[in-house]
């Protein structure tokens, strides 16, 4: 059944372009009810399936001769960020719901993204994987050149090219591995079990984690992230900060470590203190974490404060997975959930409620403008989101946020310090952007009182409070993730991941 | 020796005497019967007539069965050549199709009869291993192509290419004239497995050697693959649309797979032409070539301002990922190279047509005249869109899954020495390049706005219907790869 959230996308892609011109409010009505559809689907799915087991979804031969297969299974990794995406789905078009400018090919687009992160996270052939993860690139690009912002088409060829280049860095490993194996198969858990020499995996691992953490914004492959946030309509930056750098990470756990995780193990020798891969991307995901907070505090861009902050949180997934101990790594997948909710409400206020009613992004404007007496709805909603941002408890980045840290205590303590001094930084850009934006005192130049700002709509409140309700509800239960997510990483899926961890 | 059976050499020739009859058939009708008519009639005619002779060809080859060699070789039928003699009737046709609505020349029945000349040409060269039919036939190939490159009689521009094109031309055949001949007094043999049995001696012999090189040059030139590929921009720029297409489509087929049949069967032998005594010593040569022609084409291709020197740069480009195909030295390596080579054919062809139509009604191929295209022949847009993105190698368009195959087989060729590593990761890097100019056309298409006062764009219903079908080939095959790949498998 979760197939159909494949199909239905893609269908509804079909649907849009075969929409007459200018059809404004169907495309709208098509796209709301297509991602409507996906995310009952995802819900429906979830909730029958047993937690903790792998469900195939198809499998069917492919391209036999080379041993590829159409085979789509789930399980509880892929559920969450399913959920997510679905969840993202339906929050990014009630965002875009004031697009007029050519609306029917905005959605036909953005559908076809959405199609192909849902293929990413269900894809148990890697072939498959790879064949969703690059249709996921050219939307992208499209979305953010032609309905874009601040140099738009920059941005967009920037992220376009990042992204392939990344997935070519997976597509020469996944070739080498695939040869190698034997040219049978594409399996992930075939090719998982297949003894990959150590030399190998000491060069496959590093090259193909460095491809997906392309996309999930590891420093200092991070440069994308920013300027496609801010470049991209406010749909699309929700969707790349929810949907497209959780693409990178999963793509890191689910095949980079997978595949090669003795890859991690120690080289036998020391440079500049590191020991193994696993030390220089632990070490790349914290610099991440400092560098994207600091930045974001001394930005003048309201939306380049959100974009650094991802990059920021993002590090804190990959400092998760580099743990390799239960609590890092289930802490790096609920992150990747809780940062896709939570970095989306906050592109939705600032780009939506804000930018589109006051067509300015810089702070220094903004101060003068008594947003939040202006609008209110957006005041309110950003104090939940930048609480929710910097791990407060009772929003689910607190728990996630926890998970990772506590793991990376276990794993590398010196690192763990670094990585809460990032947090408490994230502390500072939140409540810096948060004053300036909305609660400064408006002594210095007044607005103007003569064009009052058009008040939250309905597709606003409601976007937002969807969002606003998913992270409270993981925040305050977060046993409804994790239950599914904990028992998907005791698989047999990751035997070599344990093996290398030594538990 | 033995008698030869003519009515057996009849029916294998058979389907080059039907596209040669064809020919003529349209020329007299054209001459003698058309003269006065429209131009539309003209062409219409010349391709209804042109599709039912093909076909017929089509048809007469899929009856042929059995594997053949006749002769000592001078005729040699397996399904795999008749695979790809039936992909060269097919691009025939297109080509055809593509050229109904244009208006470079009055001369629709000699226009008909070079083509399919040409045609006739390449069907020879495919099903031939000796080397004296393959010079000839080639030198068919490339007559007929520099008369089409010039056949814009009003236009500076064609001629200059077609005499730039025949000059290339003409000093490659030399070379290749002269490495041919080289072979021969070397071995005493014009069949290509007789040559490369004369050459299994242990030490590298400087004149096989020279004789190497000058065979790869002369072939390397109909395949555009650096350094020999000055020419390409400049025909593929100056001439007609559907001469252009023809010239990046079939003659690329028909080109690729006689280069693979030379290297893969004249050469073949093991170590005697190598230095390295496990590598046949024609593989450092092709390296070089393949590898400067991926970096020179993608990285020229980047700064052109007009699309069709554009995708002449990439298909410089593409050639150079196909000899990887080449390379690799393995049965698979040569399906891979089959099924990239047909399916990129395909694509290119689309493309040209799409282009075809641009210049008619907008008045040139330059950059900024497919400004806003999107909203001025959105299918037509949609259709540019699939092909450029499959050459660039975006899945699920079938350019992603060629690039897969023939990097996978290059991979699984060289033993595990990984030897063709550098050359699959080189490769790689340059689509991620070649994806930047693709963008930048569709950009063009998709982003930026249309001029003032321009208004739609009236696209021609033959035209639209064959570059739609092109599109959803190129899509189908894609996303169903194992169309083509079990029949090219079959064949191997």
């Amino acid at each position: 059944m979760l197939a159909w959230t494949i199909y239905i996308s893609f269908l509804a892609v079909a649907v849009l372009v075969l929409l007459p011109r200018g059809s404004t409010r169907l495309a709208r009505h098509v796209a709301l009810s297509a991602a409507t559809a996906g995310l009952v689907v995802v819900i429906a799915s979830i909730a029958r399936q047993p937690p903790g087991e792998l469900v195939t979804v198809a499998k069917l031969p492919w391209i036999p001769s080379l041993g590829i297969e159409y085979h789509l299974a789930a399980d509880g990794i892929s559920n969450t960020l399913l959920l997510l995406t679905g969840i993202m789905a339906v929050a990014g078009i009630l965002f875009s719901w004031n697009l007029k400018e050519r609306t029917r090919e905005f959605f036909a687009f953005y559908l076809a993204l959405i199609g192909g992160a849902y293929g990413v996270f269900l894809s148990f052939d890697l072939f498959l994987l790879l064949v969703f993860y690059e249709i996921a690139i050219i939307p992208k690009y499209f979305l953010i050149a032609i309905w874009g912002s601040t140099r738009r088409e920059y941005g967009a060829m920037k992220l376009a090219l990042y992204s392939f280049t990344g997935s070519a860095m997976v597509l020469i490993v996944l070739l080498s591995a695939y040869v190698l194996a034997g040219g049978q198969t594409m399996n992930l858990s075939q090719l998982a079990s297949f003894p990959f020499p150590i030399h190998f995996q000491m060069w496959a691992f590093p090259v193909m984690f460095t491809g997906f953490a392309v996309l999930a914004g590891m420093w200092p492959f991070h440069t994308w992230a920013p300027t496609g946030h801010v470049a991209a309509p406010t749909g699309a930056s929700m969707l790349l900060a929810g949907v497209v750098m959780k693409l990178g990470s999963y793509g890191c756990l689910r095949v980079a470590m997978t595949l090669f995780p003795r890859g991690m193990e120690p080289w036998g020798f020391q440079v500049l203190g590191l020991g193994s891969w696993r030390g220089v991307f632990a070490l790349l995901a914290i610099i991440g974490i400092v560098y994207g907070a600091t930045v974001a505090l001394v930005q003048q861009d309201f939306k380049f404060v959100v974009g650094y902050s991802s990059v920021s949180h993002m590090g804190l997934v990959l400092l998760g997975l580099m743990t390799l101990n239960r609590i890092g790594m289930t802490g790096a997948v609920l992150q990747m959930f809780s940062h896709g909710i939570i970095a989306g409400l906050l592109f939705a206020v600032v780009g939506r409620m804000v930018y589109d009613r006051t067509h300015t992004r810089e702070l220094s404007v903004l101060q003068g403008m008594h947003l939040s007496k202006a609008i209110p709805f957006a005041a309110v909603t950003f104090v939940f989101a930048a609480m929710a941002s910097v791990g407060l408890p009772g929003f689910s980045g607190f728990v996630a946020e926890l998970q990772v840290l506590i793991g990376a205590w276990a794993a590398f303590p010196l690192l763990a310090i670094l990585a809460g001094f990032g947090i408490i930084i994230s502390v500072a850009y939140a409540w810096r952007a948060m004053q300036k934006a909305f609660f400064a005192d408006a002594s210095s130049n007044s607005a103007d009182p003569e064009k009052p700002l058009q008040p939250i709509s309905i597709p606003e409140r409601l976007g937002a409070s969807l969002l606003l309700a998913t992270t409270v509800t993981i925040g305050i239960y977060p046993q409804l993730l994790l239950k599914i997510i904990a028992p998907a990483l005791n698989s047999p899926l990751f035997e070599g991941l344990r093996r290398v961890a030594g538990r | 020796m033995k008698a030869i059976d003519y009515s057996q050499l009849l029916g294998l020739l058979a389907p080059e005497v039907i596209v040669v009859v064809t020919a003529l058939a349209i020329l007299a009708l054209d001459l003698l019967v058309l003269r006065r008519t429209a131009m539309k009639a003209r062409f219409l005619s010349a391709a209804v007539l042109a599709s039912t002779g093909c076909a017929g060809s089509i048809y007469w080859i899929a009856t042929l069965s059995k594997p053949t060699s006749l002769l000592d070789g001078m005729l040699v039928t397996t399904p795999l050549t008749h695979l790809v003699q039936m992909v060269l009737l097919v691009l025939a046709i297109l080509t055809f199709w593509v050229a109904v609505d244009s208006t470079f020349t009055r001369h629709v029945g000699e226009y008909s009869l070079v083509v399919l000349f040409a045609t006739s040409g390449m069907m020879l060269l495919t099903s031939t291993q000796n080397i004296l039919l393959i010079f000839i036939s080639l030198e068919l190939l490339s007559l007929s192509l520099y008369t089409l490159t010039a056949f814009k009689k009003d236009s500076a521009q064609s001629a200059e290419a077609g005499l730039k094109y025949f000059l290339f031309g003409g000093i490659s055949t030399a070379f290749l004239l002269f490495g041919l001949s080289l072979l021969y007094g070397l071995s005493g043999s014009t069949n290509l497995s007789r040559i490369a049995l004369a050459f299994q001696k242990p030490l590298l012999d400087p004149l096989a050697l020279v004789a190497m090189v000058m065979t790869a040059a002369g072939l390397g030139f109909k395949i555009a693959a650096v350094p020999f590929h000055l020419w390409a921009p400049d025909a593929y720029q100056g001439a007609p649309a559907s001469s252009a297409a023809f010239i990046a489509s079939s003659s690329k087929v028909a080109s690729f797979f006689i280069l693979a049949q030379v290297l893969l069967i004249g050469f073949a032998a093991g170590g005697n032409l190598g230095w390295a005594s496990h590598r046949p010593g024609w593989l450092p040569v092709i390296e070089g070539m393949a590898a400067a022609s991926m970096v020179l084409g993608n990285l020229t291709a980047i700064v052109q301002s007009s699309v069709r020197r554009l995708i002449a740069y990439s298909a410089v480009g593409h050639a150079g990922y196909m000899l990887l195909g080449i390379l690799a030295n393995t049965r698979q390596g040569v399906s891979a190279l089959v099924f990239y080579v047909v399916t990129y054919a395909l694509t290119t062809l689309g493309a040209f047509a799409v282009v075809s139509v641009m210049e008619e009604r907008c008045g040139g191929d330059r950059l900024a005249d497919f400004a806003g295209l999107s909203r001025r022949a959105p299918l037509l847009s949609m259709c540019m869109m699939v092909f450029l993105l499959s050459l660039a190698g975006v899945p699920p368009l079938v350019g992603f899954f060629a690039k897969f195959y023939l990097f996978a087989s290059a991979l699984s060729g060289d033993d595990g020495t990984h030897s063709l590593l550098w050359l699959v990761i080189l490769a790689i890097a340059m689509s991620a390049v070649s994806l930047y100019y693709y963008l930048q056309v569709l950009k063009r298409i998709f982003v930026a706005a249309a001029r003032e006062n321009a208004g739609a764009i009236r696209v021609p219903v033959v035209t639209q219907v064959v570059v739609c079908l092109l599109a959803v080939a190129v899509l189908a095959l894609g996303c169903a790869p194992h169309l083509l790949l079990n029949y090219i498998q079959a064949a191997m």
